[in-house]
């Protein structure tokens, strides 16, 4: 039981040392929120078309929204 | 439900473009991706965009870059996708494709943090190259080739750092020494522990170098140093023997030149002197042009602003940086510098431009800034200049982009045989409305009128060898015009032609002599003028005549063929006659073969709804071949032959074939293949083109031999990239048509209509639509089409309600801001306009500018129940709209106006102030209800302002769309998809009685039937949810209208919950969805535009065999056929949610690309032959367009 678990632990930690943004039992709010908004302006900047919608939205530059989002 | 998606019109903006030579060694190209497709563009010598290919690749294309081995001659594109592969790709000019060279797996799929694909960084010198992820990770693969001089690809090399976020990467160009690639990192993994956020503001971005040691097979971080916190792009500096090497670091309001051991070189970038101080210039796409002696870099600014960097440098390293401004385009997300001294600009928004260098910008006279000059003791000073015309470039060519589409109507407004789409595209100054038309664009070089009303019109040259033709011969009731073809078109007498009598046929036979054809006789002129006359034999006269350049056969009243050759001095010889069971409908011969005596077929169609092949060998002169019957008697044939072609520019391989093509009375163009040796007719295939029997004429397009139809409207039938297309032209009704050509216009078509000759040459093959754009002045959000009230001729009008994009000021600006844009201003101004256009005259009819950086949102026609008013126009508007920091207005509004002239002008009935932003209107019962933030109300129209009736607030974030039918309401939430809700007149209750139970970001939704709505969310899906029919029937036969119920609730929403019936993800986000029918007599579809600006289509299936058959043929394809970057097509199209209900005609439509023997083992499978499958794949397009 105890090897078990102590197994998972040692999964999770490697997952987390592999991808970044995976959770863990003590995440608190904010950096959960923090991995939240990363993942999703990182979305943004992957798919080109939704950095355009978001760019007529702001009337700014694809290339200014991207900057924007990455910061 | 099934539905079948297919795309109409490919995606026309563009994400990036790379140029080099992809063919050969010598033909400057671009590959230019955009979202979902890649293509080759290649400009041809007159600067006109040429579009080689073009293919979908299901995935979404991130980032591109090309290299080249060292001294080969061809360069290879390397693609980052979301397929989490690596893809190398070479153009196969021979097959017109692109192959794939490698594809390497190096993580998980989608557009994720860490998963590398975002960057692409080539080495100068083609021996490496990195691709990276927006944080973290970063790959290196080593490029070498093997013996045989292929291109090998190693194992990945790892130079992850965790905790960076990564701006940029570019290759460093240091000669033949360790490849170096130079990325721009911010650390945040002290600013992830302090959630204070000051160790966040402390964060400072570092310019990284990562050495790939080619010894070792390793790569490492070989220096790193402190960079400029607004650092966003990299530019490659060329090294080894031609530059200094190093990188440009583009930060806002800065270059600056940066090696490794080399001081900082920095230089303030220009800036226009209406900019407000508070806001930075960021470079937003470069360019480097490179030749022996010297080069340059372009790079543009947010504003459209080019800059030219120059750097002089001597063996102490770079001494000076200079930038000078440039030219003005429009912002631009890729520029390519051709070495043929052009400019490639792909737009962000709007068309897309090659332009061509004036001048290099060398004048002194220029606005510049350098790095010596600049740098004073309180810092470094801004340096202001003007924008001006262009100077240094010079415009050639565009490409139109829909890109983006911001809302779309389809209406048959001007009452035409299909319906025209009107859509909304562009953004700010470059904004325009643009009215699509599915077929070819045609230009009109002549009409003149002629004396009478013309039967017929014929062209012919003057010798075989000659390019261009001599006459036209336009033949009337009872006479023949002539017209000679020179300088001029004018009437000549001295031709030999028979002018007294109408004229059934004019060619040119044998190699210099001219036939004319008339009802009595054939008039044989000779070169020399020598005439020899056939006469009809007693009272009988010809009724229909066939001719190629070598044979003639004619058709008497009576059903007797005779039949005639050219013999060897150029006689007209007559060689057989035979005599048909009853008159002759038409007849027609095949061209003669190449290198052959004559051809062998004569098409001859007959009253008895059948057509015979007969022979015209001298073994079996006239014995008949194969007959085949038709629905109704033939009107008009015609032989194409296709030319065997294997690759070349124009497509794939195929053998020669000839078709034999046959417009029927009933309006049904029949088409077949004759087989070359046997004369047996197989493959046949007929589509509805008009009311009218179509008239087939034989053209030339691009050379080739091609079709135009002549139905109730023009069809061009040709080949493009190896298939065949039958494309409606958006012209009139034609009655005659000959092909055309002079030195003015190669390829042109002469007809007759009315009592008019025209003469018109086909533009843009390829295209399914061509479009005619009204500019527009602000980003257009909203419109609304009416049959206004009045019943004048001119009774339909169009409304267009434009808000502009955020924060522009308008200004007089004696340039034109479609190339320069507005000048910005601060977030919370707004310009906005209400504008009424008549699509027919394109003419604005009225157009009110509002006040106060007031914004128009939405927009519709309501009539109130009193109806005193009649309709009235119903906007909503916010007044100092700001989203960031924290999303605030003054005061939202909704304004009601009053048509007056017939819906021409526009006349303010009241205002009424609201509380948020009303973004959904829409007329209910003789209500306006109106979303407004998260509030659903319900408005009745007063005397000075609009009256609360009723109103829920249960909506959980913001309604962004309403629609209505009967009693029902179906809202849409801009973040948790539908909410269908009822109005309870008697007790005056709005309730939900039903929802959605997925959190879905709605950008458009759209009605379509009582309990189904469409909708698509911003991530590109497109969805339909249906209310389940037995709880609809419930709904409706509670007396309490599922009051009692919705009071419980279920799952924290309504009781009820919609089920989702079709899903299925678009990859591009869909901004407008419209139910209509394209072709007249054709099922209805769902249409949908992107803000990629692409238009496509679902339609749904009719019968459960052909669900079967394209689900069966998706499935061999997605097996056979992978996409071609790598991305798993079923992963693709269920990239959000499972993909459900819907089959993918794009890939269905790939099936004639693939290989003769996979397409014969797919084939086998359904039990199919592969000509099958095409004819299934060619009726359903033709079911929609």
């Amino acid at each position: 039981q105890a090897s078990d678990r102590f197994n998972i632990n040692s999964q999770l930690e490697h997952l987390q040392a592999k991808y970044v943004g995976t959770g863990h039992a003590d995440l608190n709010r904010f950096e959960w929120a923090v991995n939240i908004q990363r993942d999703s302006y990182a979305s943004y900047i992957g798919h080109y078309p939704m950095l355009a919608y978001f760019a007529v939205a702001e009337n700014e530059s694809i290339g200014r929204e991207r900057y924007n989002f990455m910061q | 439900m099934y539905l079948y998606n297919l795309t109409l019109q490919q995606a026309t903006g563009i994400v990036s473009a790379i140029n080099g030579n992809f063919s050969s060694g010598k033909v400057q190209e671009i590959v230019v991706a955009r979202g979902k497709i890649l293509s080759l563009l290649r400009p041809d010598d007159l600067g006109k965009l040429q579009t080689l290919h073009s293919v979908e690749i299901f995935g979404c294309i991130r980032s591109l870059a090309q290299f080249r081995l060292t001294g080969a001659q061809k360069d290879y594109i390397v693609v980052g996708s979301d397929s989490g592969r690596i893809v190398i790709l070479e153009y196969n000019k021979e097959k017109n494709v692109f192959d794939k060279v490698h594809q390497e797996t190096f993580g998980k799929s989608g557009c994720r943090r860490i998963v590398p694909g975002q960057y692409l960084a080539i080495d100068p010198k083609g021996r490496a190259v990195m691709i990276g992820a927006c944080e973290k990770q970063k790959l290196v693969y080593v490029l070498n080739r093997d013996t045989a001089a292929r291109l090998t690809i190693s194992s990945p090399l790892e130079a992850h750092k965790s905790h960076t976020i990564v701006y940029s990467i570019c290759g460093v160009d240091c000669g033949f020494d360790n490849p170096i690639f130079a990325s721009i990192e911010l650390d945040y993994s002290e600013a992830d522990q302090d959630s204070t956020g000051q160790a966040a503001n402390e964060a400072q971005k570092h310019l990284t170098f990562y050495e790939l040691d080619l010894g070792l097979n390793h790569v490492s971080r070989k220096w790193s140093e402190q960079v400029d916190n607004g650092a966003n792009m990299l530019v490659t500096v060329p090294g080894g023997g031609d530059g200094p090497s190093g990188v440009l670091v583009c930060a806002e309001n800065f270059v600056i030149y940066k090696n490794q051991g080399h001081p900082d070189v920095r230089a303030v970038i220009p800036r226009r002197a209406d900019l407000p101080a508070e806001r930075g210039v960021l470079i937003v796409s470069a360019a480097t042009h490179k030749q022996k002696s010297m080069f340059f870099f372009l790079l543009q600014t947010e504003y459209g602003d080019i800059f030219k960097v120059t750097l002089e440098h001597g063996n102490e390293g770079v001494t000076e940086l200079k930038i000078k401004y440039f030219d003005t385009i429009p912002v631009t997300a890729s520029m390519c510098v051709l070495k043929t001294g052009f400019l490639f600009a792909a737009s962000e928004f709007g068309n897309h431009a090659l332009y061509q260098f004036q001048a290099i910008g060398d004048d002194p006279d220029v606005e510049s800034s350098s790095s010596t000059l600049m740098e004073t003791e309180e810092g470094f000073q801004p340096v202001f200049f003007q924008p001006r015309g262009l100077k240094n470039l010079v415009r050639i060519d565009q490409a139109e982009s829909l890109m983006p589409i911001m809302d779309m109507k389809i209406s048959n407004l001007f009452e035409e045989e299909t319906p025209q789409i009107f859509s909304l595209c562009g953004r700010g100054p470059r904004s325009s409305l643009r009215i699509l038309r599915p077929g070819l664009a045609i230009s009109e070089m002549a009409v003149s009128q002629l004396p009478g009303v013309p039967s017929a019109v014929w062209t012919v040259k003057k010798n075989v060898s000659d390019a261009f033709d001599a006459y036209i011969v336009v033949s009337f009731a009872n006479a023949t015009l002539v017209l000679s073809i020179g300088e001029t078109v004018e009437e000549v007498s001295d031709s030999g032609f028979l002018d007294t009598t109408p004229s059934l046929a004019v060619s040119l036979i044998g190699d210099d002599s001219l036939m004319q054809v008339h009802p009595n006789g054939i008039r044989h002129i000779r070169e020399d003028g020598r005439i020899n006359e056939w006469r009809t034999p007693g009272k009988r006269t010809i009724v229909k005549v066939g001719s190629n350049g070598l044979q003639v056969v004619i058709a008497l009243s009576g059903g007797e063929l005779i039949y005639f050759e050219v013999d060897m001095t150029g006689q007209l010889m007559e060689v057989e006659k035979h005599e048909m069971s009853g008159d002759v409908a038409c007849l027609d011969i095949a061209p003669v073969p190449e290198g052959r005596q004559r051809s062998r077929f004569l098409a001859v169609g007959s009253y008895d709804n059948t057509i015979r092949i007969l022979s015209l060998d001298p073994d079996d002169c006239m014995q008949i071949l194969s007959v085949q019957s038709v629905s109704s008697p033939p009107e008009s044939l015609l032989f194409l032959e296709v030319k065997a072609s294997v690759g070349g520019e124009d497509g794939a391989d195929h053998p020669a074939n000839l078709f034999l093509n046959a417009g029927l009375q009933n309006g049904v163009l029949f088409r077949t293949v004759v087989d070359m040796v046997t004369g047996q007719l197989s493959d046949s295939r007929s589509r509805f083109l008009g009311l009218r029997a179509p008239k087939l004429f034989s053209v030339k397009v691009r050379g080739r031999p091609a079709m135009l139809c002549l139905s109730s409207r023009p069809w061009l039938g040709y080949i493009h990239q190896g298939h065949f297309l039958l494309t409606p032209l958006s012209y009139e009704t034609l009655e005659f048509a000959a092909s055309f050509s002079s030195d003015q216009c190669a390829e042109g078509v002469v007809a007759v209509a009315g009592d008019a000759l025209r003469v018109f040459t086909i533009e843009r093959l390829g295209e399914t639509f061509n479009e005619t754009a009204i500019p527009l002045r602000y980003t257009p959000r909203r419109k609304e089409c009416f049959e206004a009230a009045g019943m004048g001729e001119n009774g339909n009008g169009n409304v267009n309600e434009m808000g502009n994009g955020g924060d522009d000021e308008d200004k007089e600006d004696p340039l034109s801001d479609e190339q320069y844009g507005y000048p910005k201003a601060e977030s919370n101004k707004w310009v906005s306009c209400i504008r009424i256009l008549d699509p027919r005259t394109a003419t604005t009819t009225c157009l009110l500018e509002l006040q106060d950086s007031e914004a128009a949102f939405s927009v519709c026609t309501v009539n109130f129940h009193d109806k005193e008013y009649g309709a009235l126009l119903a906007v909503g508007t916010a007044k100092g709209l700001q989203f960031w920091p924290k999303k605030s207005l003054v005061a939202g509004f909704i304004h009601i106006y009053r048509f007056l002239e017939d819906g021409r002008s526009l006349e303010l009935l009241h205002k009424t102030q609201v509380e948020g932003v009303p973004l959904a209107l829409c007329q209910f019962q003789g209500r306006l209800l109106a979303g407004i933030g998260s509030v659903l109300r319900l408005y009745d129209l007063g005397k000075k302002r609009l009256l609360r009736k009723c109103e829920n607030k249960l909506f959980p974030n913001t309604i962004v769309s309403i629609h209505t039918y009967r009693d029902r309401i179906y809202v849409g939430d801009i973040q948790e998809s539908f909410h269908f809700c009822k109005y309870r007149r008697d007790e005056n209750q709005l309730y939900i009685f039903a929802d959605d139970v997925v959190p879905r970001w709605l950008t458009v939704s759209y009605h379509i039937d009582f309990d189904t709505m469409a909708g698509a969310d911003k991530f590109g899906n497109v969805y339909f949810v249906r209310l389940p029919q037995d709880v609809s029937d419930e709904i409706e036969e509670d007396p309490t209208g599922g009051k009692i119920k919705w009071e419980q609730g279920r799952l924290n929403g309504a009781p009820n919950k919609v089920e989702e019936i079709v899903q299925f993800h678009i990859g591009d986000v869909v901004t407008c969805l419209q139910k209509a029918s394209l072709i007249p007599g054709g099922g209805e579809c769902v249409l949908y535009g992107t803000v990629m600006g692409s238009l496509g289509a679902l339609l749904p299936f009719t019968s459960r065999d052909d669900v079967d058959f394209f689900s069966h043929l998706e499935m061999h394809m997605r097996q056979e056929h992978p996409p071609l970057c790598g991305r798993d097509h079923m992963g693709y199209r269920s990239a959000y949610f499972p993909v459900k209900d819907v089959i993918d005609g794009d890939l269905c439509e790939q099936f004639p690309t693939l290989p003769l023997d996979l397409q014969r083992k797919i084939a086998d499978e359904l039990d199919r032959t592969p000509g099958e499958i095409l004819k299934k794949l060619e009726e359903i397009r033709n079911k929609i367009i």
